[in-house]
C-alpha cells in the first residue's frame, strides 16, 4: 500500500494514461439500438415541420382539437391532493386503497374472491409493469413454462417476457382476409397446446387489431381452457375505453371467473384515466385460498423490490381519491364514455369518408373493431408513403390510433388513405 | 357437500368462503349443455381449472428493511420509537414534505396547461440535464462535451437496476464488488440483473470506522475490468465515509486496474449540508477522464420518497458512445416500466431550475442535515453522561442518516423487546428517527443492553 502513496504522482499519470486506452474499448462495441416502433413514431412526427401533419401513432387519447386531455376528475383528485399528503414510501406492494378499488373494476364489486381475500394483487408500473411482474413472477414460480402470445400484439409484450427469460410461442388471432378473428386458428392453437400452457389475452379493444372475440367466442374459449387447464393472464388496458362501460369491457373477465378460472390481470389507468404518464397500474393472480394470496403477494413484492423498491404514489393517489369519492368516480364513469363515445363517432366518419371518396376495397372492419386503434389492412409500404407524401405517423403495421383522429383531420386523412390504397 | 345454490329451504346464513368455493364446484359438476357435448370436459370437471399453477409458492421472508417499521406499526407501546427505515422525521418525529417541493406542487397543479402525457422512455428532458449537473457540477467538463448520457429512473434503486442490467448485457465483466457491509437491497438488485456478487471488505468493527487496507487489498486483487459498487457519500448502513485523500487513493487504484466506478448517490447535500462537497468523490473520477455510472436519488434528500425519482448517469469517453449507450438503456427501461413516472421528476425540475427554489432547497436541506448531526451530538453526550462502557465517539464520526451502534442482534432484540426500540437486527439506527425528545430514551435502552445483555 505504502507503494501507491509514494508513487502518488506518476502512478496519477500512468493510471490515467492506462485508463484512456482501457476504457476507450469498453463500450465501442455497443450498437445503437433500433427505435421502439412505436414510441419512435412519435419522435419522428414531432421532428416533422409541416404544418399538416398528423399523429396517429402512439395510443394516447386526443380530444376533437388534437390536444392531450387531463379528466375534470383528475385536475380535482390533483387539487385534493396537493399540500395534503406526505410523499412516504408506499409498501411494496403498493397503495392498498388503490389496489382494492382497482380489483372491484376488474373482478366486479361483489366479488366473492375479493370478499374471501383470494386475490394477490399489487400496485405495478402501468400496464408494462404488471406484465413484466408477471413475466418474472412466471419466471421464477413456473421455470419451464412458456407463453403464449397472439399475433398479432402490441410489439412491447414480446421484449417483457423475452428479458424476463421466458419462452414464447404465439397462437392465431387475427384473421387478415376477413380484419376480424380467426377464431377457428384460436381454438387450435388451445387444443394443440400442451395442458397448462399460459396464454395472454387481450380483456378488451385488442391491441393493434382492435378485434375482440364475441361473448360466445369467449365462452368457448374459457370452456376449452377448462378443459386443458391452462393458465390465462389478461392484459387489460382499455376498461372503459372500448364500449364506454366497464362492466361491459370487463365480460371475459367475469366468463372466465364464472366458469373458476383462477386467472391473472394486467390492469392498467394510462388511458381509462388519462394517466399516462404518471405509471399506475395493478397486478393481479387469483389464488386458491387466503393463505395462497398471501403468499404469491409477498413473493411478487420480493421481485418488486429490486427492480423499483416500492411504486410511485401520486398517481395511485388520484386513482384511489377518485375511485373511493362517488361523485368523482360518476364523473370519471361520465367522461370514460365520453372519450369512448368520440373514438367511436371518428370511426364511423373515417369510414364514411372512405365510402364516399369511392374506395374499391371494404372499410367495415373501421366501425367493426373497437377500443383506440384501427388495424386498417394497409401494408409497411403503404404507410410509408403516408408518411413521406402526406406527413401521417402511424406504425407500420397499418394500425391508426383512432384517438389521434379528429372531425378536423379526418378529411384529410381518408383522402390520404384513399390515395395510398385505391390501386387495391 | 352442500348443495347451497340451489336450495329451496329457508333462507340460510351468509356463506361462508368455504360454502362458496363448494358452491361453485357444484355448478361446474352439474353439468351444461357444452358438458355433454364434450367428453373431455366430463372425464376432468373441475380440477384442471381449480388447483393454482402457482400452489407451490412459499410465503416469501419480510424485508428486513421495511420489516421492522411493520413490527414497529403493531406495537401498542406508548414510548416505542421507529428507528428501522431511512425516511427523515422532524423534531416532533412526523415526516416532511419540504415547503419548496410543496410550493413546486401547487405550481403543477395549478398550471392547467400541463398534461399527463408519457414522458419519453428516457424520460423528462430537463429533468435529466438539471440532475446530471447537480451531480456532477455545472461545469463539468464531461457534461460540456457531451459525453454524459442520463436517463430518468425510479429513484436509486430503479437506477441502480437499470444500469446494471445494461452492464450485464454490454460489458465484458459481470462482477461487481460491493462493500461489506452495504444496503441490503443492493445484493438482490445485481442478482436480478445478471451480474455476479462479490464483497470488498469496508466496515472494521474493532474501530467501528473504515477499513482502508483491507478496501484496498480487495479492489487491489479484483480481476481487471470488474465493477465496482461505491457509495458516494454517507454510506449505507455504516455511516462511514472515507476521507478526501483516501477517496484519492482509492481512484488511483480503480484506474490503475481499470475498475468500472458505479456509485451510489442517495444523500447528496443529505451527509454534510452541503450539495458539492457530497458529490466531491464522484467529481474526482470524472475529472481524470475516466468513464463510470452514477445513480441518484431525490428520495431522501427533496423528501420525495414515494414519488420514485432518480436518475442514472452514465459518463463516456466520446459523445458518440454516450449517444449508442441512450439508445440501449432505453431498450433495457422499455420491457420494464416503459417510462418513467412524471409527477415527482416534473417537481425536481421545476426546483433545479429556478434560482429562488433551488436557494430554497438548499436552505430546508442543510436544516435537515444539521438536525442530524444535533442528534449524533446529543446521543454521544447522553451515551457519556451515563458512563456507558465502549467508545461511542464514532456516533459523531459517522455521516449521513445512519449511524452503525456496533450492538449485536441480540443487544438490539434486547433493545426492542425491552424497550420497544426498533432497528434492523445488524445495529443500524435511523438518527432521522431520533429528538431531542427521544435520545434519552434510546440512551437508556443502549446502556441497559450493553451492560446486561451479550
Amino acid at each position: 500500500m505504502a507503494h501507491l502513496i509514494r508513487a502518488g504522482s506518476s502512478c496519477r499519470l500512468a493510471s490515467s494514461g492506462a485508463a484512456r486506452s482501457m476504457s476507450t474499448a469498453w463500450w465501442r462495441h455497443v450498437e445503437p439500438a433500433a427505435k421502439d416502433p412505436i414510441l419512435g413514431v412519435t419522435e419522428a412526427f414531432l421532428a416533422d415541420p409541416s404544418p399538416a401533419k398528423v399523429n396517429v401513432g402512439v395510443g394516447a387519447y386526443r380530444d376533437d382539437n388534437g390536444k392531450p386531455v387531463v379528466l375534470e376528475c383528475v385536475r380535482e383528485a390533483e387539487r385534493r391532493i396537493a399540500g395534503n399528503s406526505n410523499m412516504e414510501y408506499l409498501p411494496m406492494g403498493g397503495s392498498v386503497n388503490m389496489v382494492q378499488e382497482t380489483l372491484k373494476l376488474a373482478y366486479g364489486e361483489d366479488s366473492d374472491l375479493i370478499k374471501d381475500k383470494r386475490i394477490a394483487a399489487v400496485q405495478a408500473l402501468s400496464g408494462t409493469g404488471a406484465c413484466r411482474l408477471f413475466a418474472d413472477f412466471q419466471k421464477r414460480f413456473s421455470p419451464d413454462s412458456q407463453i403464449y402470445i397472439p399475433v398479432p400484439t402490441w410489439s412491447n409484450h414480446h421484449n417483457i417476457w423475452r428479458d424476463a427469460h421466458v419462452p414464447q410461442r404465439t397462437f392465431h388471432y387475427y384473421h387478415p382476409e376477413s380484419k376480424g378473428l380467426d377464431f377457428a386458428g384460436l381454438m387450435d392453437d388451445v387444443k394443440n397446446a400442451p395442458n397448462g400452457s399460459f396464454f395472454l389475452l387481450h380483456a378488451c379493444a385488442h391491441n393493434p387489431t382492435g378485434v375482440d372475440p364475441t361473448e360466445e367466442q369467449w365462452k368457448e374459449i374459457s370452456n376449452q381452457f377448462k378443459v386443458k387447464g391452462h393458465f390465462a393472464l389478461f392484459d387489460m388496458a382499455y376498461q372503459g375505453f372500448a364500449s364506454g362501460d366497464p362492466e361491459r369491457d370487463a365480460k371475459s373477465i367475469r366468463i372466465f371467473l364464472e366458469d373458476g378460472h383462477l386467472i391473472g390481470c394486467a390492469q392498467s389507468y394510462a388511458k381509462n384515466m388519462g394517466l399516462y404518464g404518471q405509471r399506475v397500474g395493478c397486478l393481479s393472480v387469483v389464488c386458491e385460498d387466503d393463505k395462497q394470496a398471501v403468499a404469491v403477494k409477498s413473493q411478487l413484492q420480493q421481485l418488486a423490490r429490486p427492480m423499483y423498491s416500492n411504486p410511485p404514489v401520486h398517481g395511485a393517489l388520484i386513482v384511489s381519491t377518485i375511485l373511493s369519492d362517488p361523485d368523482l368516480k360518476k364523473l370519471w364513469l361520465k367522461e370514460v364514455k365520453g372519450m369512448a363515445d368520440r373514438i367511436i363517432g371518428m370511426r364511423t366518419a373515417l369510414k364514411q369518408n372512405l365510402e364516399k371518396l369511392g374506395s374499391p376495397l371494404s372499410w367495415e372492419h373501421i366501425t367493426k373493431q373497437i377500443g383506440m386503434f384501427c388495424y386498417s389492412g394497409m401494408t409497411p409500404e403503404q404507410v410509408d408513403r403516408l408518411t413521406n407524401e402526406f406527413h401521417i405517423y402511424m406504425t407500420r403495421n397499418g394500425r391508426i390510433s383512432m384517438a389521434g383522429v379528429t372531425t378536423g383531420n379526418v378529411g384529410y386523412l381518408a383522402n390520404a388513405i384513399h390515395e395510398v390504397t385505391k390501386s387495391g | 357437500m352442500h348443495g347451497g345454490n340451489d336450495s329451496h329451504s329457508s333462507p340460510s346464513p351468509s356463506p361462508s368462503p368455504a360454502d362458496r368455493r363448494i358452491n361453485a364446484l357444484v355448478r361446474h359438476l352439474q353439468g351444461s349443455p357444452l358438458d355433454a357435448a364434450d367428453p373431455c370436459l366430463a372425464a376432468a370437471p373441475t380440477s384442471a381449472a381449480q388447483i393454482s399453477v402457482f400452489d407451490h409458492v412459499v410465503r416469501a421472508p419480510e424485508d428486513p428493511i421495511l420489516g421492522v417499521t411493520v413490527a414497529y406499526n403493531k406495537d401498542p407501546s406508548p414510548v416505542k420509537l421507529n428507528l428501522g427505515v431511512g425516511a427523515y422525521r422532524t423534531e416532533e418525529g412526523k415526516p416532511l414534505v419540504l415547503n419548496v417541493v410543496r410550493k413546486a406542487e401547487q405550481m403543477l397543479v395549478n398550471d392547467r396547461s400541463r398534461v399527463k402525457e408519457y414522458l419519453p422512455i428516457v424520460g423528462l428532458a430537463d429533468f435529466n440535464k438539471l440532475s446530471a449537473k447537480l451531480i456532477l457540477g455545472a461545469d463539468s467538463p464531461a457534461i460540456q462535451d457531451n459525453r454524459v448520457t442520463t436517463v430518468q429512473c425510479l429513484s436509486g434503486t430503479g437506477s441502480l437496476r437499470v444500469g446494471a442490467e445494461f452492464l450485464a448485457r454490454h460489458y465484458h465483466q459481470h462482477t461487481i464488488y460491493i462493500p461489506q457491509p452495504t444496503w441490503g437491497n443492493h445484493v438482490k438488485i445485481f442478482g436480478l440483473a445478471g451480474l455476479a456478487v462479490k464483497t470488498y471488505r469496508y466496515y472494521d468493527p474493532a474501530t467501528r470506522g473504515l477499513n482502508f487496507r483491507g478496501l484496498l487489498e480487495d479492489l487491489g486483487s479484483a480481476p481487471s475490468g470488474a465493477i465496482v459498487l461505491l457509495h458516494a457519500c454517507a454510506h449505507n448502513p455504516t455511516g462511514v465515509d472515507p476521507t478526501a485523500q483516501e477517496w484519492e487513493q482509492i481512484r488511483q487504484l480503480m484506474r490503475l486496474k481499470a475498475l468500472l466506478p458505479f456509485f451510489d448517490s442517495a444523500y447528496q447535500g443529505f451527509a454534510s449540508g452541503n450539495l458539492d462537497a457530497d458529490a466531491q468523490s464522484i467529481r474526482m473520477f470524472v475529472r481524470d477522464g475516466g468513464e463510470c455510472l452514477v445513480a441518484q436519488s431525490y428520495a431522501k434528500n427533496m423528501g420525495l420518497y414515494g414519488e420514485r425519482v432518480g436518475a442514472l448517469s452514465m459518463v463516456c469517453r466520446s459523445a458518440d458512445v454516450a449517444s449508442r449507450v441512450e439508445s440501449q438503456l432505453k431498450l433495457v427501461i422499455r420491457p420494464m416500466y416503459s417510462n418513467p413516472p412524471i409527477h415527482g421528476a416534473s417537481i425536481v425540475a421545476t426546483i433545479l431550475k429556478d434560482r429562488a427554489m433551488f436557494q430554497e432547497w438548499e436552505v430546508e436541506l442543510k436544516a435537515m442535515a444539521d438536525r442530524i448531526i444535533s442528534m449524533r451530538k446529543q446521543l454521544f453526550d447522553a451515551l457519556r453522561s451515563r458512563g456507558t462502557p465502549g467508545d461511542w465517539s464514532h456516533i459523531i464520526k459517522q455521516i449521513g442518516m445512519f449511524t452503525f451502534t456496533g450492538l449485536n442482534s441480540t443487544q438490539v432484540a434486547f433493545m426492542t423487546k425491552e424497550y420497544h426500540i426498533y432497528l434492523t437486527s445488524d445495529g443500524r439506527i435511523s438518527m432521522a428517527g431520533l429528538s431531542s425528545r427521544t435520545v434519552p430514551h434510546l440512551a437508556d435502552a443502549i446502556h441497559a443492553a450493553v451492560t446486561k445483555a451479550a
